[in-house]
């Protein structure tokens, strides 16, 4: 269930570096690390909360801007790593 | 030996080309005697495209193997080096590179079109060396530099015998009219600071340093020029794994660093989020810090997660690089809060504190830092006003450069570092004009008024808040405006919060009045 895993993280964003936003703004194609949203600790800490929960492991060269712009792009990484994530 | 800052490389290669001078871990590394006929090669392909003393070379490359030769093939060139940061947008990268007017920029291939338009809308044509970026080892330059012979073989030319006061680098720092400004940095500031450091530091071939900060912040230059002078090892960390705590961690450990140099924010994640007990760091001998002030919660964690090393607090801005410094005693005592002091000025330089009028104050009282001596900057390219203001000229015509930061001596002559006297902050190890934050947002169309101010933050050192109002009862979205200043500015200088009024405070002579909003967190 893709949505799902869509929801969580975009719950996780939402609370954590959007507080206050309303969420419709935030879609699966809205630009995160172009767009200022994440910067460096922020994309750590999302790394960080991901591994942990799906209980992945992200090599650094793929913990940058074509994997993890946007929320699709974070799903399409999270599921080739594990693809039983929910 | 000459005066130049790449001298002690060229004697390092002659002396011991076989050694590894340079690594980009996991993927390659060069000798001292590659790294030499490497930047020989480029020297050449520089004199030839017409570079020479006193001419200036863009570096618009991601630190690599590539981007450590493109520095030295530019001083032997004559030239200075002006290294950009390739992840800030290409406007600012472009303003900056046609600011001091290179005569030629060594750029990543994947990034050459978008400075090239930028650079062509401001009416600057320099001649462009474009190296692949996914090469390793050097091997994009090599690369480029054969493409290159292929068309029209570069001619031998000498390495170009430095003058002490011939410009080796312009480092491009925040400014507050919103844009940025560049340090000019002579040859003798640099190699008076690189000596210095061998004095304090005592360096040997076995050791192996941390190449962490960008090539564009002063930090890399003890990194660089101190590692190859003395023939030691430099380990180059790429921007991807330089942020990320646990990676990182393991690989200083895999590495076995030896001398570790970073913004202090670095530090804080490492003993946050570092798994530091899992990995074996027996070669880590010192430890440095510079660029902010360490909150020394974060520094004791440090310190008790690693007790062996030796921990030292640099403190310098661009304008001086390092100019005091401070071994931190061990153990950090359990119930210190107080940052640490910045300590003793260095060897090779002077220090007094003065009041706003040029007066030295008694010593204990507070005022600003000044600082003369060989590793006191030229001045600001093409800023003369400005240059002359961060001056003060003393009574037998020693020119001080006024830090800005305000401090107060000790009775050892130890200096703590209390704040600043304008609008600067530091971030991450940044320097940040808040100023040149509100310029950046007063170009959004729907941006009325804008006040950026800094609010002290026991997580991240400073947190920024912008404080907006808008022309329109349709405010930008939060996603809006945070993409827009993606945009414009660098990501460090990027506000963490963003709140809105219908009209920002005012005082009694209708000026945004920053004091109630300091107030209003």
């Amino acid at each position: 269930m893709t949505n799902a895993l869509t929801q969580t993280i975009k719950n996780f964003i939402m609370t954590e570096f959007l507080p206050g936003e309303n969420p419709d703004e935030l879609t699966e194609t809205t630009p995160l690390i172009r767009g200022g949203i994440l910067d460096s600790i922020a994309t750590l800490k999302l790394v960080m909360f991901m591994e942990e929960k799906y209980s992945v492991s992200f090599e650094p060269h793929e913990v940058d801007k074509e994997n993890l712009d946007n929320l699709s792009s974070i799903v399409r990484l999270l599921q080739s790593k594990n693809p039983t994530v929910m | 030996m000459g005066a130049g800052l790449h001298e002690a490389f060229i004697a390092s290669a002659r002396q011991n080309p076989q050694a590894v001078s340079v690594v980009e871990p996991g993927k390659g590394a060069i000798t001292y005697g590659e790294l030499d006929a490497l930047s020989d090669r480029l020297r050449d392909r520089l004199a030839q495209l017409g570079v020479g003393r006193g001419d200036r070379v863009g570096i618009y490359l991601r630190k690599s193997i590539d981007s450590v030769a493109t520095l030295l093939g530019a001083l032997k060139a004559g030239a200075a080096y002006v290294p950009v940061d390739p992840g800030a947008p290409a406007a600012r990268g472009a303003y900056i590179l046609h600011n001091c007017a290179v005569k030629v920029v060594v750029v990543e291939a994947a990034l050459a079109d978008k400075l090239g338009a930028e650079l062509e809308r401001l009416g600057a044509t320099p001649a462009m060396i474009a190296v692949d970026g996914r090469q390793n080892g050097g091997a994009g330059l090599r690369i480029a530099l054969d493409v290159a012979d292929a068309q029209a073989t570069a001619p031998g030319a000498e390495t170009v015998p430095s003058l002490p006061s011939d410009l080796a680098y312009i480092l491009y720092t925040s400014g507050s009219t919103g844009k940025p400004k560049g340090v000019m940095l002579s040859h003798e500031n640099a190699v008076s600071f690189v000596d210095w450091c061998s004095e304090i530091f005592a360096p040997t071939a076995a050791d192996r340093f941390s190449s962490h900060a960008p090539f564009h912040f002063d930090l890399s230059i003890l990194d660089i020029y101190v590692c190859l002078k003395h023939g030691a090892t430099l380990v180059l960390i790429g921007e991807d794994i330089g942020k990320d705590a646990p990676r990182l961690a393991q690989l200083i450990a895999d590495e076995r660093i030896s001398i570790w140099y970073s913004a202090p924010s670095i530090l804080a994640l490492l003993a946050q989020f570092g798994n530091l007990p899992k990995h074996d760091y027996a070669e880590l001998r010192q430890v440095l810090f510079a660029g902010e002030v360490f909150p020394v919660k974060h520094l004791r964690t440090l310190c008790e997660l690693l007790p062996s090393p030796q921990y030292f607090n640099l403190y310098g801005p661009t304008e001086t690089n390092v100019c005091t410094w401070h071994e931190v005693p061990l153990p950090v005592p359990p119930e210190r809060s107080t940052p640490y002091p910045i300590g003793k000025v260095c060897s090779q330089l002077r220090g007094r504190v003065l009041d706003q009028h040029g007066f030295e104050v008694a010593r204990g009282s507070q005022g600003e830092l000044c600082i003369a001596g060989p590793g006191v900057m030229q001045g600001y390219w093409a800023l003369p006003e400005q240059t002359a203001k961060g001056f003060f000229t003393g009574e037998d015509g020693t020119a001080w450069y006024r830090t800005g930061d305000i401090v107060t001596e000790a009775e050892d002559g130890c200096y703590t570092y209390l704040g600043r006297r304008d609008r600067m902050v530091k971030r991450r190890g940044y320097r940040v004009e808040l100023g040149e934050i509100e310029a950046s947002l007063y170009r959004h169309t729907k941006v009325k008024e804008a006040a950026v101010v800094a609010f002290a933050d026991e997580q991240a050192g400073v947190s920024i808040t912008a404080f907006l109002s808008s022309r329109e009862t349709q405010r930008p979205s939060l996603i809006e405006i945070k993409r827009f200043c993606a945009e414009n500015l660098p990501l460090y200088m990027i506000p963490d919060q963003f709140t809105w009024f219908d009209s920002l405070p005012k005082t009694s002579t209708d000026k945004i009045d920053y004091q109630r909003l300091k107030e209003m967190r």
